[in-house]
Parts: structure tokens; C-alpha cells; sequence
């Protein structure tokens, strides 16, 4: 159990004690895939806490199960046991209405995201009107401009809208119910370096205008070391290692695939790659 | 020469086009003119697509003003005038077995297949798609018992069907209708249901269930625009065989009876007379002919215009 | 610095469209030795259609001009489509950015990397088998036996990669084009995939043309870079001076990236410049 070692040897990181304030507490989650002989367990016993305000970073490679713990979160996949509490609260399998408004999520892909038959305006309007909110046009206006875009960009269609474009339209989506809570799965991976600047300055900005909680996932450790306070490391399924940024900055991370990670992320390294 | 691959606004075009071709739309009925009229020009860019068209939108002028482009009532008979050639006496298409005018005939019949073909291109492709959407977007039980209904019906022959509807309510257009329209609606929902299972897991999906979204408003809202491109199209390409079939159950005097000017009757009266009076039958069969060719012409090009991956330019 | 192995004058790549002509790529010069260059550009910038017109590669509508691709000499634009097939596989390898789709996915990968060698060589079917179970042993593939017999989708990303290396390196070509060869891949299996493409190219001399989005990953990994923006060449420099770039694309992109070593609240969003598409490109041959 490496979280509660780390728990015991740092006295920043999670424990009982800070539990009260958390806003997101996931505990012991384990998520299953498939029935019978071919089901898989994809996230294998996760305890994570977020605090109010924080921003906590998973980072893994693919089929770490990173994505799968933010989908279990949000209530995409259903087939899990634990527990996933919100401000104390135990959320059940089953979502409804108000959930909404807590949590929202940002995909990976802006081109896959977004109704190719919609416009703007109405996929920024729609979970106004599913959730009977008034004054809908303001809102839509708001919106746009709190993701840098305009009014002129309220009734054009996906395909008229470059890649940033897109992510910021689904950023103000997630935005409209003015959840706590977003999750970001991978916001950035699809998207030029140039527009992935652009996009995480303006996560920086929201969170501190609408005070928001992020959980991030993402396989790239320079994105996460920028963005987020925490940061948990999953492989296999499991995490293996939770840190703070600043034991990330100083490479100093414990277990030798974090290492490896860190080191991957810096570059190619012919004399540490080339003879493994 | 533009540059680079970024398209600029096209400041100096006036009025009318300059508002119907804008990048930025200022309202929802301007962002939904743009998109009709792009449509538009992508359809009138597809010469043979636009004949169709032409044809099928004469039809439903000719339809829509029949009494004025009749030059005798559909069903007056007049025997001294029996089986005139084209072209005599004012007989534009000659006259039949009864000295029914055949080009009066043919314009009024021309509303019968509009009526055949629009009720059945509302009912089938509907249903179709509900029951398509349905079982691809809810899957498991709901999904195995649907599709097995769709086999069932498939199963069945149209005209065998036909005749079970002739037996049990009477021969007659609207048991043709019911007939075709029973036996045309499983094609869709498959179509419907492939393309449902495409779309079921994408994030946009996702995004909306996660705004708490309900079953219903998915499928309608979000699904259903997505597969009616591919309905349209092949609603097109199934027309002629609508009218094919309506034409088949008129011949074999299953559809419409005597004296409705019914194209597929019509042939089949002048079957009598094909080898001396060629015109009776020939001039209906060519009716149904440049019809047919016309929805086919028209939904050949719909799946170049409607194929969301090339309208993405 | 090596002999020139392939050589580009004033290339450009057109796409007729309904609203104009797109110029892809805008009269570009570049040569390549026996070293590894790094093309890097972002989504739009032409470089990976730089890569595919060495090869002649462009698909219609599409239509390159150069005023010569010199390749050992010969002016690859004066050869026939004929002759072109024998370069293309044998001369010059590409390996592409995603596996599933460069392999059969109806033949196991030994007869695929087998076909690949008796297309260009003339061995007997024992001689070819010899070689492909060497070539995947010298991609670090513990059981070649095993991955000979099996099928593209049995075959993990990193594997898939692997296997492509092998076949496109089986024909000894002397020069590889790689576009984008590892972004599909997971980072640390990614460094494994390098590691192995860097050693062949180094130990049997070949030009090696690396195009990626990825300017961290080239500078750290080429020996020359080359930096694209809407269809020109920006700037060119050696791999080791990336810091000392001049061109404000080239510093906007490198302040744009946010780094582990040292934390920025927040970072430099790129201000494009209309005046970036009209400069003339830069000569990048040497």
C-alpha cells in the first residue's frame, strides 16, 4: 500500500485527518471490464484525495487505467466498487441531475468532442436548458468569452473551428452547469505545443476565476508538473507513487519507474536508452 | 494564390451571397441558411445529382398543378377515340383501350406515386430509425429482441404480404402502401443501428450523458442527426423501387383499381394491346422509368453531398 | 561533416482546392548526409509531405516541383515510375507514425518482412526467412520465432513499431525516412524504439530524416534540425544550438513548452506573424 507509507512519512500528503476537507476522496476503487473468464480489472485498488482547490495530476502510460479512474469518477463506467466521495458524500453507481452540476469532464480530443452537426451555441446551450437554467443567452456569451473566443463564434459548426478553437468551446461546455469540479482527461495530447499553451494558461485562469478543483490525467509529466500541485503515477492498474511537484522537480521520485518516466520525459538519452 | 492552408473571409461578394456563404453566422436560422445553402451549391456542383433533382421536383409540380396541365379529365372516355396514336387529334401520348386522354392520365397518376412514395418515405425510414437507434444505443436484451423482429420481417416477401393485405382489407392503394411500407422499414433500422454503434461510445456522446442528459433526448438530439444522412440516401436509392413495386402491385391489379390513373395499372391495361398499340403501355412505363431514374440520379449524389467526412472541407 | 547523400532544391507540394491552390510546402532546399535530421513542424507546416515527396509519394490531386531531388547523384525527378519502385523500399525506407495501418493485416509479419527482402534481392525463401529472424532479433525482439508467425494485430504498438523497423531496415536501404515513428507510442517504450533505430542507423552508416511535432524529443535526439512553419523552412541549425535559435517561431515554440526542471506560472503563448509566411525559406543544405 504506497499511499498510506508515503502518508506516514509525509506529513503533507493524504491521511485521515485531512480527509475533511478533500473535495474528491476516492478510496480502494477497483474497476472491472468484461464478464465471466474475460473480465479484466483495470484499475486495481486507487485511493487518491483531492483537496478543495487542488489540482492533482495522474500520469501512466496507456493502460495504466488512468483514463478509466476519471470515467469511474464521472459515472462513464459503471462497473466499480470503492467508494468515490464528494465534499464527504459517498456518490452511488447511478448519477443524477445535481451530480452534474459537481462534476464535468474535458476529452482528450477536440476533434472527436465535439457534434459535428451542432453548432456552438448549441452545444454550449444545451445543459442550460436540460438543467432549466434562465437567461441562456447571457450565459452563451459569458461562456465564450471566459475561453477567449467571441460572440462571432456562436453559431458555427465544429468544422469551421481550428483544434484550439475546439478545446475551448469544450472547455466552456464543461463550464456551463459551473461544476466544482473538472475533470481533464488528456486535454492537451491532441493539440500543437503552441495551442497546448494557450489552452493550459487558460485552465490556470479559470481555476483561479471560478475556483476549481482539477483531477488531470495525462502521459506527459511536463504538462502535469505545470498544472497540478499533486501527482499520482499509475502502472499496471495501480498507483505506485504519489508525490508533490516539487519532489518531481528535484528527481526524486522513489520507485525506479517513476524514474524511468521522468527521465523519458526529458528527452532522448542514448547512453540511458540505448543499452536497456 | 492563398499561401497557407487557412481560409480567409471573402470581404467582396454583395448581399445575399455574401450573407448566405458568411464564416461567422450571427443567429441560428443564419448558421442553418448557410448550411442549406452550401448544401446546395455541393448539390448543384454534382450535375447529375441536380437532373435528378429537376426530375423529382417537376413531379411534384406536376402534381401540384395537375388540373391546370391536364388537357382532359383523368378518366373521361370517349370510344370514338379509342387507341389513337401519339400526336393525333391533340392527343399528345395518344389515347387508351377507352379514349382516355394517356398524357391527362399520366399527370394526374403522377399524384398517386407522389402519394405512395411520400407516405412511404415518411412511415418506413421513421420507424426504422427509431427502432435502429434504439437497440444500437441501448444494446443487450432490448438490442437481441429488436433486431430479431427486424429479421422476422425481412423474412417476409413483399408481395406475398401484399396479397395477405388485399385478402384482409381489400385491394387497393392504401393496403399497397401498408404492404410496402411494412416490408421497407428493417433495411433502415439496420442502417440505423450500425451506424448507432459508431457513434454510441464517442465523446461527444459522453459529454452529454454526463450533463444528465436523458435516454431519449440522446437519441433524438444527438444520434439521429448523425444517421440521417445515410437514411436519406438510401430513402433515395429505395424510391424507385417503391415506385417499382407500387407499379408492380398496380399491374397485377393488387394496388390501385380501375379507373385510377395508377401508372403500374396503366401499363398493365395496355399489356392487351402492346404488339399494335405500343404507346398504351410504353407511355406509362416511361413515366416510370424517368421517375425511378430521377430518385436514383438524386440519391447517388445525396451520399456524396450528405458524407459528413467530405463535408468537413 | 558526412557526404551528401540526398539532395532537395526548391521543392513545393500544391493542392488544388475549390477556394484556390493550397501550398503545401513553399520552395524548400535541404540536404541530408550519412547523419540524422530532424524535420519539426507543427500540424499544417508540410513537413510530412516534405518527407513522402522525396519518395515521390504524393497522392492526386496533389502535385510536386522541384528543381531537383539529387539522391547518390541521380535526379530521382527524371526517373521513371518504374525505376522509382526500386528505390522506394530498397534506397529509401519510410517508416510511418502508425503500425496498423503500414502492416497487412491478413499475412503474418515474416512473410510480410520476407516479401519485402525477395522484392528487391534475390535470395532463395530460406535465405529471406534467415534474414528477417536476424533483422527482428537486431530490433530487440526476444522471440523472433514467434513474432514471425504472427499477425499485425497480435502485436503491441511498441512491437508493431519494431517489426517495421525491421522490415523497412531489412533491405539496407541508406536512407530512412521516419515520420512521426513513435507518437502513437507510450513515452518510455518510445525511448526503447529510438534507442534501436539510432544504433542500426549508426552502425550501418545511413541517413536517417526524423519528422516530428516533437521539438524536445528531435533536439535531443538529431544531429541537425530543420524547422518548418507553413510550408518554409524557418531556420535551420545543429541540434546542440537549439537554445541559441533565433527566429521568434523557433524561441515562441520552446517558450511555449512547459518544462519539469523549471516552473513558469505561466507560459508564453506563441504571437504568429503574418510576415513568417512571406520570408523566403532558409537553404538548410550543407
Amino acid at each position: 500500500m504506497p499511499v498510506s507509507d508515503s502518508a506516514l512519512m509525509e506529513p503533507k500528503s493524504l491521511s485521515a485527518e485531512t480527509a475533511a476537507d478533500a473535495r474528491l476522496e476516492i478510496k480502494n476503487l477497483n474497476v472491472y471490464f468484461g464478464e465471466g473468464s474475460e473480465r479484466f480489472q483495470a484499475v486495481k485498488n486507487v485511493s487518491v484525495s483531492v483537496q478543495q482547490g487542488g489540482s492533482f495530476g495522474i500520469v501512466g502510460e496507456s493502460g495504466s487505467g488512468k483514463s478509466t479512474v476519471l470515467r469511474a469518477v464521472c459515472g462513464l463506467v459503471e462497473s466499480w466498487d470503492g467508494e468515490i466521495d464528494i465534499d464527504g458524500a459517498p456518490v452511488s453507481h447511478k448519477r443524477n441531475k445535481a451530480f452534474a452540476r459537481k462534476i464535468q469532464m474535458v476529452f482528450q480530443d477536440p476533434y472527436a468532442s465535439l457534434h459535428p452537426r451542432h453548432t456552438v451555441d448549441r452545444v454550449l446551450s444545451e445543459p442550460l436548458k436540460l438543467h432549466g437554467f434562465d437567461g441562456i443567452d447571457g450565459r452563451v456569451l459569458r461562456a465564450l468569452d471566459d475561453v477567449g473566443l467571441g460572440a462571432d463564434f456562436r453559431f458555427r459548426y465544429p468544422h469551421q473551428l481550428s483544434g484550439g478553437q475546439r478545446q475551448r468551446v469544450a472547455v466552456a461546455r464543461a463550464l456551463m452547469l459551473e461544476p466544482e469540479i473538472l475533470l481533464l482527461d488528456e486535454p492537451t495530447s491532441a493539440l500543437d505545443v503552441s495551442v497546448q499553451a494557450e489552452i493550459l494558461n487558460l485552465f490556470a485562469e479559470l481555476r483561479k476565476e471560478h475556483n476549481l478543483t482539477y483531477v488531470m490525467v495525462t502521459h506527459d509529466l511536463a504538462v502535469v508538473a505545470h498544472m497540478c500541485d499533486e501527482i499520482a503515477v499509475m502502472q499496471f492498474g495501480e498507483v505506485v507513487e504519489v508525490m508533490d511537484v516539487d519532489a518531481m522537480r528535484n528527481s526524486t521520485p522513489k520507485t525506479a519507474y517513476t524514474q524511468e518516466l521522468l527521465k523519458a520525459s526529458m528527452g532522448y538519452d542514448a547512453e540511458f536508452f540505448g543499452d536497456s | 494564390m492563398t499561401t497557407a492552408p487557412v481560409k480567409s473571409n471573402v470581404p467582396s461578394r454583395s448581399g445575399l451571397k455574401a450573407w448566405l456563404s458568411s464564416d461567422a453566422p450571427a443567429s441560428r436560422g443564419h448558421a442553418r441558411a448557410v448550411q442549406l445553402y452550401l448544401g446546395w451549391l455541393k448539390l448543384y456542383e454534382n450535375k447529375l445529382a441536380f437532373l435528378g433533382f429537376l426530375i423529382i421536383f417537376s413531379l411534384v409540380l406536376i402534381a401540384a398543378f395537375a388540373p391546370l396541365l391536364a388537357t382532359t379529365e383523368p378518366n373521361a372516355q370517349d370510344l370514338s377515340k379509342r387507341l389513337l396514336a401519339p400526336g393525333t387529334s391533340g392527343h399528345l401520348l395518344g389515347t387508351d383501350e377507352l379514349g382516355r386522354d394517356i398524357y391527362s392520365r399520366l399527370v394526374y397518376g403522377s399524384r398517386i406515386t407522389l402519394l405512395i412514395v411520400g407516405i412511404v418515405a415518411f412511415t418506413a425510414p421513421v420507424f426504422g430509425l427509431l427502432i435502429g437507434t434504439v437497440a444500437g444505443y441501448l444494446g443487450g436484451w432490448v438490442d437481441q429482441v429488436l433486431m430479431r423482429l427486424v429479421d422476422i420481417f425481412l423474412a417476409f416477401p413483399r408481395l406475398v404480404l401484399a396479397l395477405a393485405f388485399v385478402a384482409a382489407i381489400g385491394a387497393g392503394i392504401e393496403s399497397a402502401i401498408i404492404a410496402i411500407s411494412l416490408t421497407a422499414w428493417p433495411p433502415y433500422a439496420r442502417i440505423a443501428r450500425a451506424e448507432t454503434l459508431t457513434i454510441r461510445n464517442a465523446d461527444y456522446i459522453s459529454a452529454v450523458r454526463l450533463q444528465g442528459a436523458g435516454i431519449m433526448h440522446i437519441i433524438v438530439g444527438h444520434i439521429w442527426p448523425l444517421c440521417l444522412s445515410s437514411i436519406i440516401v438510401r430513402v433515395t436509392l429505395d424510391m424507385a423501387g417503391i415506385i417499382l413495386t407500387a407499379a408492380g402491385l398496380g399491374f397485377l391489379g393488387l394496388g390501385a383499381q380501375p379507373p385510377e390513373p395508377e401508372w403500374g395499372a396503366m401499363i398493365s391495361a395496355g399489356r392487351k394491346f402492346v404488339l399494335d398499340q405500343w404507346w398504351v403501355a410504353a407511355m406509362p412505363g416511361m413515366a416510370i422509368f424517368i421517375v425511378s431514374l430521377g430518385f436514383n440520379l438524386l440519391g447517388d449524389g445525396l451520399r456524396d453531398i450528405l458524407d459528413p467526412k467530405k463535408s468537413q472541407s | 561533416m558526412s557526404d551528401t547523400l540526398l539532395s532537395v532544391e526548391d521543392l513545393w507540394v500544391r493542392f488544388p482546392t475549390r477556394t484556390g491552390t493550397v501550398d503545401a510546402v513553399r520552395g524548400i532546399s535541404f540536404s541530408v548526409g550519412r547523419e540524422r535530421v530532424g524535420i519539426v513542424g507543427e500540424s499544417g507546416s508540410g513537413k510530412s509531405m516534405t518527407g513522402r515527396s522525396i519518395l515521390r509519394l504524393i497522392r492526386a490531386p496533389g502535385q510536386m516541383e522541384a528543381k531537383s531531388i539529387t539522391f547518390n547523384g541521380d535526379n530521382l525527378l527524371e526517373y521513371s515510375e518504374r525505376q522509382m519502385r526500386k528505390i522506394r523500399g530498397h534506397q529509401i525506407s519510410m517508416v510511418m507514425q502508425d503500425p496498423k495501418f503500414s502492416l497487412n493485416p491478413v499475412h503474418s509479419v515474416g512473410k510480410q518482412i520476407c516479401e519485402a527482402l525477395r522484392l528487391h534481392t534475390k535470395v532463395s525463401r530460406k535465405q529471406a526467412r534467415q534474414g528477417a529472424l536476424e533483422m527482428l532479433e537486431a530490433v530487440q525482439i526476444r522471440n523472433p520465432e514467434r513474432v514471425f508467425r504472427s499477425y499485425p494485430h497480435e502485436l503491441s504498438g511498441g512491437m508493431g513499431q519494431r517489426v517495421m523497423i525491421a522490415m523497412m531496415l531489412i533491405t539496407d536501404p541508406q536512407l530512412l525516412i521516419a515520420d512521426e515513428p513513435t507518437s502513437a507510442l507510450d513515452v518510455t517504450v518510445q525511448m526503447k524504439v529510438l534507442a534501436i533505430m539510432d544504433k542500426l542507423v549508426q552502425e550501418r552508416g545511413m541517413g536517417l530524416i526524423f519528422i516530428s511535432h516533437d521539438l524536445n524529443l528531435v533536439s535531443s535526439f538529431c544531429d541537425r534540425i530543420i524547422i518548418m512553419y507553413a510550408g518554409r523552412i524557418v531556420e535551420t541549425c545543429r541540434a546542440s544550438e537549439l537554445h541559441k535559435a533565433t527566429h521568434p517561431y523557433t524561441r515562441g515554440l520552446l517558450n511555449a513548452l512547459p518544462r519539469i526542471e523549471e516552473p513558469k506560472g505561466r507560459l508564453e503563448a506563441l504571437q504568429r506573424q503574418d510576415s513568417w509566411k512571406q520570408e523566403a525559406s532558409v537553404d538548410a543544405r550543407v
